[in-house]
């Protein structure tokens, strides 16, 4: 997990956010696409909006830049609706995922576009162009024309169209969609160390958790068109709103159980896997239906049984993926539940210890848990 | 593996010999013998033109044979005005009736793209289907609009635009109606393809840079479609500039496009050797916009 220095709690409110969606649905035919969503970003904030394909994301991006007109509610843009007001006038820009750059211009052709149309002079034009083309690192490629350019080239080319007129907000459809992986993590840390330096509101769409998670402030989880929960990175992955959202982020074990009693801050859930004891949770009481949340890193594999841990299951190891810097084992348990349980080699011999059809008892704290209400 | 190897260089030249065959048997010999004939003089004979190659008088015969060979006929079109004023007209027809052409076909192109999918195709139907019916009798149909107590003049009158039939045949607004209503299919086609093609996110982003829609359409989709717009301006032009019956059969007899002048030489004068130095120009001047059009297809391939 990186960590986050800019997350929303420490930034300035102010009092008037950059974007609010007021109660926003957008319909098409039966389907409903955006389902009276309602998210407020703060300006300077880099907030990601994360779902699956046809969550509604994308539409509620294209209500911001005015390709999509919402059925109810409003869209305010520092304070302004905007709803009625088209494309051309919103003072955001966007990245669009397949970059939609023009064919029949070059390079600084296809930046110089958005200024033209707000009547700059040449030698303004030439400058910004100058400076946009310097930002993205592409100073000579100034006079070729899209097809002349790789990929990541291209996006680059898109990034510096879209954000030459300064806008209010930046809008990315899946920008980084179209790279290889290797591209793909160099340009994340590129985005964000440009909506550093310029102090924009980015606001990106992806299906790409890991990828949310490493450049956004915060995220908004949308699922069949609602948006299920807002937070930062390190909110939404430990302290999951919903199964749907705990299963969407990361991997997670999931024990479905009944709350049997409470002692303290603790809760205990009686479950296929045994009894275990995680941290209570406001609004959950005795006798409920939950599923305890546990991601695969919180979970210690041991080879005997240990003394005095929360909770501790017992299995046959089943299946080990070793992926360099970590190993994730597949824990079954003798009524056929599989876990999994993820460890770093640190040591150089670490995979070497446990293998296929060992035995293994598996630990974690109680507050590794989440509980969530089925 | 000689077998299939073998198999496949004949296969591979037997299909780049089929093109190559049907243009030397339908183009190149034809104009070989159009050539040979511009550069003889007429004569009342059979055939009407001198010399003939007498292939049994052996080497002397040959030489005989190009020794005669002149291009009188060649300057005779450039020194008689009767001839250039033939090209000019045909070329000047062709020219304004492409820009008619294309200032009704990208509407009605662009439209045809925008509309529903499912009606696309009934559209492009619709476009085609005259082509079901000959050509004459379509010309022969516009005779009977035009006349004066043709169809058009009957409407005019029934809705007091004019107060007494107007002439509408053999005139050069007759030949224009003409034209831009049997080449426009040729001009739609084309450019159909290019708008129908075009990414309609590059109008999303033109709209997201600040340019309203009108704009983005001779910023972007106009741009675009250049290459329809070429492809669509020649196929009209070209064939425009050699057309015989629409200006033969809806206009007047007072100036004549270059296929008349031929046809007169040809027919009525007699004159083998002028009409095929009339043809012989006439394919040099297309060359011009054929090249032009070579180049411009070069660049789009070059783009993909």
């Amino acid at each position: 997990m990186p960590d986050h220095p800019a997350s929303s709690s420490d930034r300035p409110q102010s009092t008037v956010p950059m974007v609010r969606f007021a109660g926003v649905s957008r319909r098409f035919g039966s389907f409903t696409a955006v389902d009276n969503v309602s998210l407020d970003i703060a300006s300077g904030e880099f907030f990601a909006l994360l779902g699956p394909s046809g969550c509604g994301k994308t539409t509620l991006l294209r209500m911001l830049a005015g390709f999509e007109t919402p059925d109810q509610g409003e869209v305010l843009l520092d304070g302004q609706n905007i709803v009625g007001v088209p494309p051309y006038e919103r003072p955001v820009n966007m990245m669009f995922q397949s970059y939609a750059l023009f064919p029949h211009l070059t390079v600084a052709g296809n930046i110089a576009f958005g200024l033209r149309q707000e009547g700059w002079t040449k030698a303004a034009i030439d400058a910004r162009v100058a400076e946009m083309l310097a930002l993205v690192k592409l100073e000579q490629f100034g006079h070729r024309k899209p097809h002349q350019l790789s990929g990541g080239q291209r996006q680059r080319v898109a990034l510096a169209r879209a954000l030459a007129k300064s806008p209010k907000v930046f809008l990315l459809d899946e920008p980084l969609g179209a790279l290889d992986k290797k591209l793909r993590d160099e340009t994340q840390f590129e985005l964000m160390a440009l909506q550093q330096r310029l102090g924009l509101t980015f606001i990106i769409v992806t299906h790409d958790q890991e990828e949310a998670m490493t450049m956004a402030d915060r995220l908004g989880v949308m699922h069949a068109g609602k948006l299920v929960q807002v937070g930062t990175p390190a909110e939404v992955y430990e302290n999951p709103a919903t199964r749907w959202v705990a299963e969407f982020i990361g991997e997670v074990n999931l024990f479905e159980g009944t709350v049997s009693g409470h002692q303290g801050g603790l809760a205990s859930v009686d479950t296929k896997a045994g009894r275990l004891v995680v941290t209570r949770k406001d609004g959950i009481g005795d006798g409920q239906n939950v599923s305890v949340a546990v991601r695969p890193e919180k979970i210690d594999i041991v080879r005997e049984p240990a003394t005095g841990a929360s909770n501790m299951l017992y299995g046959h190891v089943v299946d080990i993926a070793y992926l360099g810097d970590l190993s994730i084992y597949k824990i079954r348990d003798r009524h056929g539940l599989v876990v999994k349980a993820s460890v770093t080699n640190k040591d150089r011999s670490a995979s070497t210890l446990l293998h296929r059809g060992d035995e293994a008892w598996l630990t974690f704290a109680s507050d590794a848990g989440v509980l969530l209400r089925d | 593996m000689a077998g299939p190897a073998k198999f496949d260089r004949w296969y591979r030249r037997a299909v780049i010999g089929i093109p190559y065959a049907w243009l030397i048997v339908f183009l190149l010999i034809p104009f070989l013998i159009v050539l040979r004939i511009s550069v003889s003089q007429t004569e009342l004979a059979q055939p009407p033109y001198s010399p003939v190659l007498d292939l049994s008088a052996g080497w002397q015969g040959l030489k005989d044979f190009f020794g005669a060979l002149s291009f009188e006929t060649f300057k005779l079109l450039f020194g008689d005005w009767l001839y250039v004023s033939s090209y000019l007209r045909s070329l000047t027809f062709a020219a304004v009736s492409t820009l008619i052409l294309l200032a009704i076909g990208i509407p009605v192109a662009y439209g045809m793209a925008r509309s529903p999918q499912r009606l696309q195709p009934i559209l492009l139907i619709a476009v085609i289907l005259p082509f079901w019916t000959a050509f004459l009798i379509r010309i022969y149909a516009w005779i009977n609009i035009l006349q004066r107590d043709g169809l058009l003049n009957d409407a005019l009158l029934a809705l007091g635009i004019v107060s007494e039939p107007v002439t509408w045949l053999a005139t050069d607004t007759a030949i224009f109606i003409g034209i831009v209503y049997s080449y426009l299919p040729f001009m739609v086609l084309p450019l159909y393809a290019s708008f129908e093609r075009m990414d309609e996110t590059l109008l999303e982003a033109a709209a997201d840079l600040g340019c309203p829609q009108w704009k983005a359409f001779w910023l972007v989709t106009l741009p675009l479609a250049l290459p329809g717009v070429i492809a669509g301006s020649l196929l009209c032009f070209i064939p425009i500039v050699g057309e015989f019956v629409i200006p033969d059969l809806l206009g007047g007899s007072d100036a004549l496009f270059i296929g008349q002048t031929m046809w007169a030489e040809f027919f009525s004068n007699k004159d083998w050797p002028v009409a095929s130095a009339l043809a012989t120009v006439l394919l040099a001047i297309l060359l011009v916009p054929i090249v032009f059009y070579q180049a411009a297809q070069a660049r789009t391939l070059e783009r993909k």
